[in-house]
């Protein structure tokens, strides 16, 4: 119980742990744990910047989405209406080509009969003149009667 | 411990005074066998007449030794102290760490960098040297004397030995001095020399007249100095006397071993209990030294 030199004995020891704390315990630990508390705080920064990010991205999303599906829409109604269009035109078309082709079978059908008509006047002239010749054999001369019997052909 | 005693005749007073003297080199005074010449005191009142310049070894030693491993586990930690995820070791230094730093915090508004690492050294420290009052008494003193008469050569008898540092009031006047003297040192260099003669002289009487302020000044002195002499006296003895007081009842109740097999089932199960309600009292004292500490160091920063 008497006081003697390990009071100051006691007093260095003490000091020189403190100084080896101060130097050499303290500020790395310190430093650990201020740059684990900041590295934790960028994390949740960053997770929050994430999810703002993903929030946005969600709702550009879905304007493409509905972006898209308008000129969907319009598509098919423009394709809608080329299809009726389409049709359309083919209809008039084939009318047309039908009127076409009704026209020129008519055309034709009038030609042939003219040239049946023309053909079938000449007969009947020709056996006009062979039926007059035979009645007239000697009387009328052919030739001489022949302007004649061409008028009255050309009035049949 | 019944052989113990008997093999050395020892009465329980004589028990008691064995366990509560430390082991002291110094220089050997006159009236006693190699007077003159440096060495181990062979009794209480050798010890006594070495005076000053003498020294306990087992204070000494046991604080160094439980000093350096706190150092050693701590400096560990610190080396590979890393922000990643941190493993055992490294984990209950920053839960220490972080708890001192929380509690200097709170008492401590200034800013120097000693107060913190002085606070964790104090309590880490304190706290080790009050754990070997949970060491049976008579363990570690009966290896000294075996390793000092088998080693040394000594009578196992002189071979004295305290575990308990924090028990001997050189230890804790040692801790309470160096922090009175740091605050002497902070108060001066802050407040300026002026200002801590003021803090000392011009409180807690204040006077507007200069004839009433200089008659003030001793009286405020007075007053003052006590109060700051007391401030590192109660802080040591306040820990002294505890860790004290409870190592005595250590001794007091290993001495109920040496009567009998009752008793001395008895005295087991005392010391288990009081070894359970010491654990509170050793954590508390290193806890009360280190914000005492922190709370004089914050005193000496701001003028009150």
């Amino acid at each position: 119980m008497n006081i003697n030199l390990t009071l100051i004995g006691q007093s260095i020891t003490f000091a020189l742990f403190v100084w080896f704390c101060m130097k050499f315990i303290w500020p790395p630990v310190m430093g650990a744990l201020e740059a684990r508390r900041k590295e934790i705080a960028d994390g949740l920064a960053a997770a929050e910047r994430g999810q703002h990010e993903q929030e946005l991205a969600e709702k550009r999303a879905a304007e493409h989405i509905k972006e898209a599906k308008g000129q969907a829409t319009d598509i098919i109604t423009q394709a809608q209406k080329r299809a009726s269009e389409i049709v359309e035109e083919a209809k008039g078309d084939a009318r047309t080509e039908a009127d076409r082709i009704v026209t020129g079978a008519n055309a034709e059908i009038e030609q042939e009969t003219n040239r049946a008509r023309e053909q079938l006047r000449q007969e009947v002239v020709t056996l006009a003149i062979a039926g007059a010749e035979k009645v007239l054999k000697r009387e009328v001369d052919k030739d001489a009667h022949a302007s004649t019997l061409n008028d009255l052909a050309t009035q049949l | 411990m019944a052989e113990h005693m008997a093999e050395q005749a020892l009465t329980a007073s004589g028990y008691i005074k064995h366990h509560l003297q430390n082991l002291t080199y110094g220089k050997i005074p006159e009236g006693h066998e190699h007077a003159g010449s440096w060495g181990f005191a062979h009794s209480a009142q050798e010890a006594k007449e070495m005076g000053f310049m003498a020294i306990h070894v087992d204070t000494m030693f046991w604080s160094i030794l439980l000093g350096v491993l706190f150092i050693f586990f701590f400096r560990k930690a610190a080396k590979s102290a890393t922000e990643g995820v941190p493993g055992g070791l490294q984990n209950f230094v920053e839960w220490v760490i972080e708890f001192i730093d929380d509690s200097v915090r709170g008492s401590f508004t200034a800013k120097n960098p000693i107060v913190a690492p002085m606070a964790l050294t104090l309590f880490i420290w304190i706290l080790l040297m009050n754990l070997m009052d949970l060491v049976p008494v008579d363990w570690l003193p009966q290896v000294a004397g075996v390793v000092g008469s088998s080693v040394f050569g000594m009578d196992p008898h002189h071979v004295f030995f305290r575990v308990v540092p924090t028990t001997d009031p050189n230890a804790t006047f040692g801790m309470s001095l160096a922090i009175f003297a740091l605050t002497l040192f902070y108060g001066i260099k802050i407040k300026g020399i002026g200002g801590f003669m003021a803090e000392l002289t011009m409180q807690p009487f204040e006077a507007k007249s200069l004839p009433v302020k200089i008659f003030l000044i001793p009286v405020n002195f007075f007053l003052e100095f006590v109060g700051l002499i007391s401030k590192p006296i109660s802080l040591s003895l306040r820990l002294f006397g505890n860790l004290y007081a409870g190592e005595m009842i250590f001794i007091l109740i290993a001495l109920l071993f040496s009567s009998g097999i009752s008793l001395g089932i008895f005295a087991g199960a005392l010391q288990w209990a009081w070894a359970v309600f010491h654990i509170l009292i050793v954590m508390l004292q290193a806890f009360i030294f280190m914000t005492l500490s922190v709370v004089y160091m914050e005193m000496a920063h701001h003028s009150h």
